[in-house]
């Protein structure tokens, strides 16, 4: 069996170098085209109506004039009448016209009837006793519960529990004029009446996750030589893609639909598209060349996608683009879960952690959400966890570069900065003395530590809290560490030598702007002894064979195994057929500096081209697959570490926090471009320094919408917000024999609570919640002074 | 926020902006709907108005000169990327905030999102499409791709463009420079240490 694995440290001719990203040329001079960017002959212009309010129940839809209005050529009516609208800016109706303009003016005509319900939007800690025993039902429980039951379910349920509202002549009118069925009504006017409004709500917003329990913290605690208590966490934010999310949709027949749609997941559209369009599957073609950022938001056909397939097809099959708006994409196309706790955190005069006790609540919306993977890394002895889960109007959440460990770092690695100075400890030491609790990379870790702390200078700058400051400038260090899995996804991969000499590749994957194009090449060039030039690459295609969705940093582990498994069989089945006029065997040749040649003999050669010719009238194709069981090794592993340190000035007169350096350490297992990789933790350490400082999804309590969806108040980090930033990734022995390993998530989970950490180390008290904005640090040091 | 920010039009003097396009088009609300231009008064002033249909629009791009029929609602952005495929400037923000649409007018950086087709008729336009020689990159795109300036590339166009337009006036700029000049532009991948590089690489070579 030929040898798969990776080729050893002094062979790589281009594995773990520094390689220009492929697809740079295109992107600077404005080549590259997006999903947004597709454009066709005689294409419609899509539109969507959306709701103004935060949880309403659509009464009546009234689509006649839009219509009739020259220029639209469809209208499709997402959501029916009677059905309650669970967040602002949920899809009503899609309009396609001729031209962007008419769209516009097509939704403004349209009216909605709407009856408002009460909404929550606030993600604030939960009022104590909420959660659990349902209570009685509100009329907004009623409506909400006759979207997930029968009838005769429900009026079991009102008759159960009762009501929170008098079931007056005027309400009970109410419910009949919006279609509540008449057994239901009947059980409300016979159902008890419990005036207790409060419960009602918290039976549906709050719902308390069951509590986690290990060792015998209340022991733990009670014998605890420090003890200390902290309230952390992070807010609501959004992805904030450029570019919007959204597609293209076109039927080239009435059986066949061809899609452009912005997505993470190429591979993954068509199975989504294929049930709510009634279409096979092998129907639905899905393209798409550049995708302008995704961040765990892009995975799925969403509903304005349908809705542009359906639209298309009403109008006779011509292309409907319908990509969001700035708005849009803020408010309803994606989000982070919140994340806040009150912890307790128990340790020995010298650091040694014994007890972590947490009460946690958060939302992600309508669905809740779960607890965040608290305490994070460090698996503390004796624990006692609660947590509850917000279910609200702000709209659903969808992954986030590292879900959910971004908030359990700003929640644990802040407790644990808060008690090492309790302890007047160094908070690396405090760190360092419990890697023994952080798993299989403690030694990974302690090795990253020695590193970072060199790299920041660490020794030399670190003072305790609030002891390094001139006039009204306070400065501090502050760190966190991280982890994160990245296996390779599963990834089939079609490499073929063409009797001419030239190389594709194809593969169903997609290049996020991780450099996914250039790492596939760099393996199939390093495996072929070829330059990245000599081969062709073809990727964002459901005509190619499947790849995984790009999420969970596991894409460069499944496309370069399966691109390695793909060159290797091919380059046998080249040599199988060059041996004869090499007078050799297959196995005693191998491919060098475009050249296929007699290992012992370098003499005896042929070049790529004349080799190629060999193989007669018809093409070579190998497919390389990962996982493949069946051709060792394993190519991809899983875990890595890294450690963060940051360096902060606070001006404690305006509030206002400025990173001055950032130090990432990380390892990722085998490297395949290291240029490209060291982005990866650039981009990350600047999208930290966004959340930690800058971003936050603020929500109008009255109102149930979002305040800021825009780019102006909705802030991201600028040129002049970014510090020195100093990466270093670990590689050689130690690392480049585990395989290939993920790094699109880990790096983005420390710099909040490292920044966090040195914000208080600076000014000497802790700034419970990110981002930490002048008005928090302002609060925290007055709160701090009242004490 | 950008403080200064040089691509705001109005800074330019290039006439009506899209805000006060606005203004305008809502006191001109109750004129009849007529194809061409009209004059009505506002503020005690005669104003030409255009539209609100469709009007002849000549637009010049990288030295081409186009004939196009646009709504005067139309922004220079829509109407180079849907009635011309020229796609290089992205719509992101669509208000003038982002960067990432940005393009040159009379040599000077602009938000083509901010400027109405209309008024730009007989101003050129550059769009990042137009800054390479044949098949060799500007310096300025090869600065970004040495130094690894662009992952999802949504915002590099605008980027590039804005690089180009700083350069040009600042051919030696500190690195404050660099942090101030090109602060009307956003990425979300995290780019700006690349960028950084790139016009720092660029200021050495003294281009």
């Amino acid at each position: 069996m030929p040898d798969y694995s990776w080729p050893a440290a002094e062979q790589r001719t281009l594995i773990g170098k520094r390689v220009s990203r492929v697809d740079a040329p295109l992107k600077v001079s404005g080549r590259a085209k997006y999903s947004y960017d597709y454009t066709r002959p005689g294409m419609l212009f899509g539109k969507i109506l959306r709701s103004p309010y935060a949880k309403a129940r659509i009464v009546s839809i009234d689509t006649s004039a839009a219509e009739k209005m020259p220029g639209v050529k469809a209208v499709e009516i997402i959501q029916k009448p009677g059905t309650t609208v669970q967040w602002a800016g949920d899809e009503i109706v899609g309009v396609a016209a001729v031209d962007e303009p008419t769209a516009e003016d097509a939704i403004r005509v349209i009216k909605v009837q709407y009856q408002q319900l009460p909404h929550l939007v606030s993600d604030a800690e939960p009022p104590a006793g909420v959660g659990g025993v349902p209570g009685p039902m509100s009329e907004d429980d009623i409506w909400d519960a006759t979207d997930l039951m029968s009838p005769p379910q429900v009026a079991s349920q009102v008759s159960q529990l009762g009501v929170t509202f008098k079931a007056s002549p005027d309400v009970i009118d109410e419910f009949k004029k919006f279609g509540l069925p008449a057994e239901i009504v009947e059980a409300i006017q016979k159902a008890a009446y419990h005036p207790l409004a409060e419960s009602s709500h918290s039976a549906s917003w709050y719902q308390k996750a069951s509590a986690l329990h290990q060792g015998d913290p209340d022991k733990a605690f009670a014998g605890a030589e420090a003890v200390s208590e902290g309230l952390y966490g992070a807010p609501v934010i959004t992805h904030c893609c450029l570019e919007t999310h959204g597609s293209t949709a076109e039927w080239p027949d009435k059986d066949h639909l061809l899609v452009h749609l912005s997505t993470q997941n190429v591979s993954g559209i068509p199975g989504q598209m294929a049930e709510p369009l009634g279409l096979p599957a092998a129907n639905i073609r899905q393209q798409q060349d550049h995708i302008g950022g995704g961040f765990g938001s892009k995975f799925a056909a969403d509903r304005w996608d349908i809705t542009a397939a359906r639209l298309s097809k009403k109008a006779g099959g011509k292309p409907v683009r319908m990509m969001l708006e700035r708005d849009s994409e803020l408010q309803v196309a994606g989000a982070r879960p919140s994340a806040y706790a009150r912890v307790k955190v128990a340790a020995k005069t010298d650091g040694t952690l014994t007890a972590w006790h947490s009460e946690s609540w958060g939302t992600g919306g309508p669905g809740g959400g779960g607890m965040p993977p608290i305490p994070y890394l460090f698996n503390i002895p004796n624990q006692h966890k609660e947590h509850t889960a917000i279910r609200n109007n702000i709209g659903p959440a969808r992954a986030w570069r590292a879900p959910n460990h971004p908030q359990a770092a700003a929640i644990t690695m802040c407790a644990l900065d808060d008690l090492a100075a309790k302890l007047n400890l160094d908070p690396l030491e405090l760190f360092r003395k419990n890697l023994g609790i952080t798993g299989p990379r403690a030694e990974n870790y302690r090795e990253e530590f020695a590193i970072a702390a060199d790299l920041m200078g660490w020794k030399d700058k670190w003072r305790g809290r609030g002891q390094d400051r001139s006039g009204s400038v306070a400065r501090g260090l502050g760190l966190s560490i991280h982890t994160w899995g990245g296996r390779g996804h599963s990834s089939d991969c079609d490499l073929t030598l063409h009797p001419d000499g030239s190389v594709d590749i194809k593969l169903g994957s997609q290049d996020l702007g991780t450099g996914t194009r250039t790492c596939i090449l760099m393996v199939a060039a390093e495996t072929l002894g070829l330059p990245i030039e000599a081969i062709s690459l073809y990727i964002g295609d459901t005509m190619y064979p499947p790849s995984g969705g790009s999420g969970g940093s596991t894409t460069i582990g499944g496309v370069s195994s399966s691109t390695r498994r793909a060159a290797v069989d091919a380059r046998e089945g080249l040599f199988t057929k060059v041996a004869p006029a090499l007078n050799a065997q297959p196995a005693d040749l191998e491919c060098v500096n475009g050249t296929v040649r007699v290992k012992s003999d370098p003499s005896r050669s042929l070049s790529w081209k004349q080799a190629c010719s060999k193989l007669g009238a018809v093409p070579l194709t190998a497919r390389g697959k990962n996982p493949d069981k069946s051709k060792p090794p394993d190519l991809t592993n899983s875990g890595v570490g890294g450690v963060q340190m940051a360096e902060v000035e606070v001006d404690t007169d305006t509030g206002v926090a400025k990173v001055k350096k950032i130090v990432a350490v990380q390892d990722c297992g085998l490297i395949i471009d290291l240029k490209t990789a060291e982005s990866q933790c650039y981009g990350a350490l600047i999208m930290g320094i966004t959340y930690a400082l800058y971003e936050e999804k603020i929500m109008d309590q009255l109102t149930g919408r979002m305040l800021n969806p825009n780019m102006q108040f909705y802030r991201l980090a600028g040129i002049s917000d970014i510090p020195e930033l100093v990466v270093h990734m670990m590689t050689g022995k130690g690392y480049d024999e585990r395989g290939v390993i993920g790094l699109g998530e880990p790096p983005v989970i420390s710099p909040g609570a490292a920044i966090s950490n040195a914000v208080a180390n600076a000014i000497g008290v802790r700034v419970p919640f990110l981002p930490l904005t002048p008005d928090r640090v302002l609060k925290a040091l007055a709160d701090h002074n009242l004490d | 926020m950008p403080e200064n920010d040089p691509k705001q039009p109005h800074d330019e003097g290039s006439g009506v902006s899209r805000r006060e396009f606005l203004k305008i088009s809502s006191i001109s609300v109750a004129a009849v709907p007529i194809m061409g231009t009209h004059v009505v008064e506002a503020a005690g002033e005669p104003v030409k108005v255009y539209g609100p249909g469709k009007v002849p629009v000549e637009l010049t791009i990288n030295g081409k000169k186009h004939a196009l029929q646009l709504e005067p609602r139309v922004t220079l952005l829509d109407a180079l990327r849907d009635h011309l495929e020229i796609t290089g400037a992205k719509r992101v923000c669509d208000r003038g905030e982002c960067g990432a649409c940005t393009v040159l007018m009379d040599g000077k950086a602009v938000y083509a999102c901010a400027v109405l087709a209309i008024e730009t008729q007989g101003r050129p336009i550059t769009t990042v499409e137009s800054l390479m020689q044949g098949e060799l990159l500007h310096p300025v795109q090869q600065a970004f791709v040495d130094n690894d300036a662009s992952q999802c590339g949504f915002c590099t166009p605008g980027f590039v463009v804005a690089a180009k337009a700083f350069l040009d006036k600042h051919p030696q700029p500190t690195a404050e420079d660099i942090r101030r000049g090109l602060s009307g532009n956003f990425c979300r991948c995290g780019t700006y240490h690349g960028i950084q590089q790139a016009i720092a690489q660029m200021a050495q070579k003294g281009v």
